[in-house]
């Protein structure tokens, strides 16, 4: 019997599974699982940003809060020898090794977080005011435009918000803080249903 | 119920919706736009509660949030009862249910007036005196009594039904009140185009000119003004947050704000808060908060019926509610006098006007005596009657020397008073900014500023209409400047039918009555007069934070709103020192009492706090196990077969795991990637043992010590490549780990090129432990031999398990030979369950913490946090020769070399063995040496886990005992409320000393 489990790689499962993701209120603000995805962190001595352009496509963004997009992959500025690249699942065996060989000349350190982290859209003409429920960052345009991605904290829950559109954002959390942070955006849109 | 006093026209109530309410369990009916107290009012009630220490009768006093007397509870359920509203500030809706408090048996007839007739022996201070002595009856007799005895509402029994949310929200420009000024400064700021949130506690804006009939703003009455001002602010996208108090000033001009959102609903939408907190970070603030009027502290002042002049002037303009059919006014102000007008246009009879003031002169004086007011100057109301409601007021003439003449005695049924008005700097104080004291106003008002804030209209000082506008408009003005935008010209706004208003008064009123034998109350809801104040200063108080706390004034849920001006002007008087120098106490936030609900917000039931759950959670769910809280993860603690109690379970467990093979959810262990050219070198500073020489695919166990040389956490390390260690930690001790180690990257080690990834929640972890444990995983695993040679004890390999990457690490909590398969979360309940059908062949047994706890004590695996305390050091629990004595350094490793860490009494890990195999010692149960001994004992240790241990089928502890290891064979005690047990002090490991079984 055990061979059968060799034969299939064991399934996925996604934390949102089973989690009350519809609601009434989606028209002010909803939320949708986004699906899995190639996840690194990303660290290391400055020039780590322009050598990772080889593997990426583009250099990793310098700027605070800013993020940086190119063939169906993004990179998030989290501090100033921090980033977390995103890339499709496709991705998942191939992305880290290009760019260990890209920053072979730097002092650097990948990690695969790719499970570690899961993340949902919230959009919604109502999706910035529904966040500030938790998240004490000014969201409004001008303060944080589209591009803008941010390690904040949802309530009691440390999220990376980043803003893909003036009513969207991809909100990535650990993945056993997902339950509380549906909870507690349902919650807060509520008053929307 | 009638409304005998409901005025024939006029108001902002809409009376074409009547809406029925009971008070005490008697029915009423209001109007759309009435508050609980002014529909009270109309309808001829004035009797609202008693008071707090003598339980006097008292009425309303105000007609807003500065209430003090008219505290009432609200909410036909327990579920959604609220206590300690202020009636004035509670807005009617149909059904609603309310009812005085502090009274028994009843409101009429109170049984705790009885303080009234002894309050001679309740001065101030008196609880500070009486209730001293004998101490012990402090905690056992006086407290509950006074307890019982005082307080003012009830709390409700029931969780509250209500659903409170708090919001965070940032603008340039906040306006805190939306009277004159603050409609006037949101206008302004509102040109600028950026960001204005006007917020008001009232139900609507426009503050005193909701009941102001005269005045005129650019040609129109001042309603229209509002009206069309609201209009225009909505326009330019300003928001307006009506029903929102702005109770508190926080740093960096954060303001709390509370939004009431359904309150005044009878049938309020479920899916609303009832409250809304924001939490409002503004770059500019204008504060406009108005103020406050006094009363005036003459005997008796206190009597139901007894009112501010402007709020009576309120009832009766803004809801149309007559507070009296014949009124006496007292006043120190002109303010009174728009009062006594207004009254009368109303065809309400105002008997007097007695001012204290010996000339009052002015155009609104002049309009009262033109209107046939009879206006008495320099004369006082010295003393009132009536039990239940005001009905004589006592007028006399002062006599210029601190006394007064013979009194008039006057027949009212209202007695309105004020003593001129004191700028609302509640806020402005709260953030820190300096007041200062006007001569020419007799008022505090705000000096200096600390946050970006500026005050306008009444609680900057300024009174008369047209200048509250200027003046409001230009801090609008001025804080839209302040945030770099170019602001528009200053306004002035012609003002008509209003008169400036001068005059007021501080302290008490003078009377020739005995001193000692009158009330007269200066703060209402504390029950203090002046009296109880010039008895503070006569036993020798002076700061008025001192007469504030033996006197209890100011201290009430109002904070002294009415009566701090009143304190100060009489302790000036007392102890003969201008008010400048007595000083002021501090205004705290919040300005009015907040509900806990909005505090909690959505921190309540299934969010109070996340719930982490592993990826084969619901694996353990359906096996029926009960999970056991470590930290904010839920851990199944065992899983029972039908009719297993947990100790059978239990037993079961740790049995099939030591005879063939067990597995357990290791998900939730820290684990930390270690990575970068540096990363050796990093460990070798962070844990004790030696890190360099470790091969690629080993393991180490590894200590970590805090800088005092304590153990602070531990766990197995893998080296997966030279520059890369997979660091797991104890469950709870994950964030503290890791920070710990940032700390020291960043503080004292930032040369080293290494960095720190949390990857908790990307392994998902699998133990597989027993003497099968090879033959369970062996089809699962991929390309790995798993023969001892090639994967021996510690080690670990990349490697893919049911098709998936995998970390395969060979290490062991139980002693047995075992495996911790790592692998993707989202793989992690697939992987699990593959392992789980794997061992069906072997009987597999799924076990929990608590067999894991048990069977790592049968070996004498410590946990951190249970044998140790943050007072051993790694020597002391048997980890000596985990310390890398050729290193150079380490964190830790100068403490270690204190003499006292090598002190041969130390507390050291040792096993017990009870002399009754069947005695399972209690966990913390404190030890002796002598079975004989007095209290207190000298204690040597104590007992840190004890187990009946299925493998040795006896009960074994560990403890921690002074001068152990030297103690080896001897009996030691462990006292008990019921007995002293013995047990043997033994070596801590309990079974497989050699630890063979390792190797299956």
């Amino acid at each position: 019997m055990a061979d059968i489990a060799l034969k299939e790689p064991a399934l996925r499962r996604s934390v949102f599974d089973g989690l009350p993701l519809a609601s009434k209120a989606a028209a002010a603000c909803a939320l949708e699982p986004l699906p899995p995805a190639t996840r690194l962190a990303v660290r290391g001595r400055p020039g780590v940003a322009e050598a990772a352009a080889a593997a990426l496509g583009f250099p990793l963004p310098t700027g605070v809060c800013q993020s940086a997009e190119g063939g169906g992959r993004a990179a998030f500025w989290l501090g100033p020898d921090e980033w977390l690249v995103i890339a499709p699942e496709a991705e998942a065996a191939t992305l880290a090794p290009t760019l260990e060989q890209a920053l072979a000349g730097v002092p650097h350190a990948i990690v695969d977080v790719s499970h570690r982290n899961v993340a949902l859209t919230v959009s919604g003409p109502r999706a910035a005011y529904v966040l500030n429920h938790g998240c004490p960052r000014d969201l409004s345009l001008s303060a944080f435009p589209v591009g803008t991605v941010s390690r904040t904290i949802l309530g009691k829950v440390e999220v990376v918000l980043w803003r893909t559109g003036p009513e969207s954002f991809r909100l990535e959390c650990w993945r056993t803080f997902a339950e509380w942070v549906v909870g507690f955006l349902n919650e807060a849109r509520r008053e929307f249903e | 119920m009638s409304a005998p006093f409901r005025l024939a026209t006029g108001g902002r109530i809409d009376r074409s919706k009547p809406l029925r309410f009971t008070f005490d369990g008697a029915a009423y009916t209001g109007f759309e736009g009435d508050t609980l107290a002014s529909a009270l009012i109309a309808g001829g009630v004035h009797l609202m509660g008693r008071s707090f220490k003598y339980h006097r009768p008292r009425g309303f006093l105000t007609a807003g949030p500065d209430e003090p007397n008219a505290l009432v509870g609200v909410g036909a359920s327990q579920d959604r009862y609220t206590p300690n509203l202020r009636a004035p500030v509670v807005e009617l809706h149909d059904g609603l249910v309310a009812e005085s408090q502090n009274r028994w048996p009843s409101l009429r007839f109170d049984a705790g007036a009885v303080n009234d007739l002894f309050s001679r022996f309740l001065p101030a201070g008196f609880y500070y005196k009486t209730f001293m002595w004998p101490k012990s009856f402090w905690k056992t007799v006086y407290e509950p009594k006074i307890r019982s005895m005082a307080g003012l509402g009830k709390a409700p029994t029931a969780p509250d039904a209500d659903r409170y949310t708090q919001v965070y929200a940032h603008v340039d420009v906040l306006v805190v009140g939306a009277g004159p000024a603050g409609l006037a400064a949101a206008l302004a700021a509102a040109e600028s185009g950026r960001r204005v949130m006007l917020a008001d506690e009232q139900p609507e804006v426009g503050g005193s000119l909701l009941h102001d009939v005269t005045a005129t703003i650019e040609g129109r009455p001042a309603a229209a003004w509002v009206a069309e001002t609201l209009a225009a602010l909505e326009a330019k996208g300003v928001q307006v947050l009506t029903r929102t108090t702005a109770f508190g000033y926080y740093p960096h001009n954060m303001l709390g704000l509370l939004e009431r959102v359904t309150d005044h609903y009878a049938n309020p939408d479920p899916k609303l808060p009832r409250e809304r907190l924001w939490q409002v970070r503004a770059g500019e603030v204008v504060l406009a908060t108005g103020a406050i009027e006094r009363p005036l502290v003459f005997p008796e002042n206190d009597r139901p019926g007894i009112l501010l002049a402007d709020a009576a002037r309120a009832y009766a303009n803004r809801w149309a509610a007559s507070v009296g059919k014949r009124v006496v006014i007292a006043t120190a102000c002109d303010s009174a006098y728009r009062t006594a007008l207004d009254l009368k246009a109303h065809g309400i009879d105002v008997a007097v006007v007695a001012d204290l003031r010996p000339m009052p002169i002015g155009p609104l004086v002049d309009a009262v005596r033109a209107a046939g007011i009879r206006v008495e100057a320099g004369t006082a109301v010295t003393g009132t009657r009536g039990r239940l409601r005001v009905r004589v007021a006592h007028l006399s003439r002062l006599d210029g020397r601190g006394g007064a003449h013979a009194p008039e005695p006057v027949a009212c049924d209202a007695l309105l008073m004020s003593g001129g008005w004191t700028p609302t700097v509640h806020l402005f104080s709260q953030s820190r900014g300096k007041l200062r004291f006007d001569e020419g106003l007799q008022a505090y008002v705000p000096s200096v500023s600390v946050e970006k804030e500026r005050s306008a209209g009444g609680c900057n000082g300024v009174f008369d209409l047209a200048a509250v506008l200027a003046d409001g408009y230009a801090a609008g003005e001025s804080a839209a400047r302040a945030t770099r935008v170019r602001a528009p010209a200053s306004r002035a706004f012609p003002v008509d039918g209003t008169h400036p208003v001068t005059g007021g008064h501080l302290g008490a009123v003078p009377h020739s009555r005995n001193p000692s034998a009158v009330k007269a109350f200066v703060d209402f809801q504390n029950d203090v007069t002046a009296k109880d104040l010039k008895l503070a200063t006569r036993e020798g108080l002076r700061s008025i934070e001192h007469v504030k706390r033996y006197t209890t004034t100011g201290m009430a849920t109002d904070q002294g709103k009415t009566s701090n001006m009143n304190a100060l002007g009489i302790v000036s008087e007392a102890i003969k020192a201008p008010i400048p120098q007595i000083g002021l106490t501090t205004f705290r936030a919040p300005y009015t009492p907040v509900t806990f609900g909005s505090f909690a917000g959505a921190s309540r039931g299934d969010l109070f706090d996340p719930v982490r759950k592993t990826p084969s959670h619901s694996f353990a769910v359906e096996k029926g196990a009960p999970f056991e809280n470590v930290g904010q993860w839920k851990r199944a603690w065992w899983y029972p077969r039908p009719g297993e109690d947990q100790h059978a379970a239990v037993r079961r467990e740790v049995k099939a795991m030591r005879s063939s093979v067990g597995m357990f959810d290791a998900s939730t262990l820290g684990k930390i990637e270690v990575v970068g050219p540096d990363a050796a070198a990093f460990m070798e500073m962070l844990y004790t043992n030696a890190w360099a020489k470790l091969g690629v695919g080993r393991c180490r166990y590894g200590v970590m010590l805090r800088e005092d040389g304590f153990v602070m956490d531990d766990g197995v390390i893998g080296r997966l490549a030279a520059d890369r260690f997979h660091v797991t930690t104890t469950t709870g001790g994950a964030p503290r780990v890791l920070n710990h180690m940032e700390d020291y990257l960043q503080t004292e080690f930032p040369h080293l090129a290494v960095w720190l990834t949390s990857i908790t929640e990307q392994w998902a972890v699998t133990a597989v432990q027993g003497p099968k444990a090879r033959d369970v995983i062996a089809a699962l695993v991929e390309g790995v031999d798993l023969s001892d040679a090639a994967l021996p004890h510690m080690s670990v390999v990349e490697c893919r398990v049911c098709g998936v990457p995998a970390r395969l690490f060979r290490v062991s909590f139980t002693g047995e030979l075992g495996y911790e398969i790592n692998v993707p979360a989202d793989h992690g309940a697939a992987v699990w369950q593959a392992v789980y059908e794997a061992g069906q062949a072997y009987g597999i047994t799924p076990y929990g913490t608590e067999a894991m706890h048990v069977a790592r004590a049968e070996k004498g695996y410590i946990i951190v946090g249970q044998e140790t305390d943050g007072t051993a050091g790694p020597d002391d629990v048997g980890l000596g020769w985990a310390i890398g004595k050729a290193k150079p350094d380490f964190v830790g490793k100068r403490a270690l070399a204190r003499p006292a860490m090598g002190a041969a009494d130390r507390k050291q890990l040792v096993g017990l063995l009870t002399e009754d195999p069947a005695t399972v010692l209690e966990e913390g149960a404190q030890i002796v040496a002598d079975p004989v001994f007095e209290v207190p004992a000298r204690m040597i240790g104590h007992v840190t886990s004890a187990y009946e241990s299925p493998t040795l089928d006896r009960s074994i502890a560990l403890a921690m005992v002074k001068g152990g290891r030297a103690r080896m064979g001897e009996t030691i005690y462990i006292p008990m409320p019921d007995r002293v047990i013995a047990a043997k002090v033994v070596a801590p490991v309990f079974y497989d000393q050699e630890g063979a079984r390792l190797n299956g």
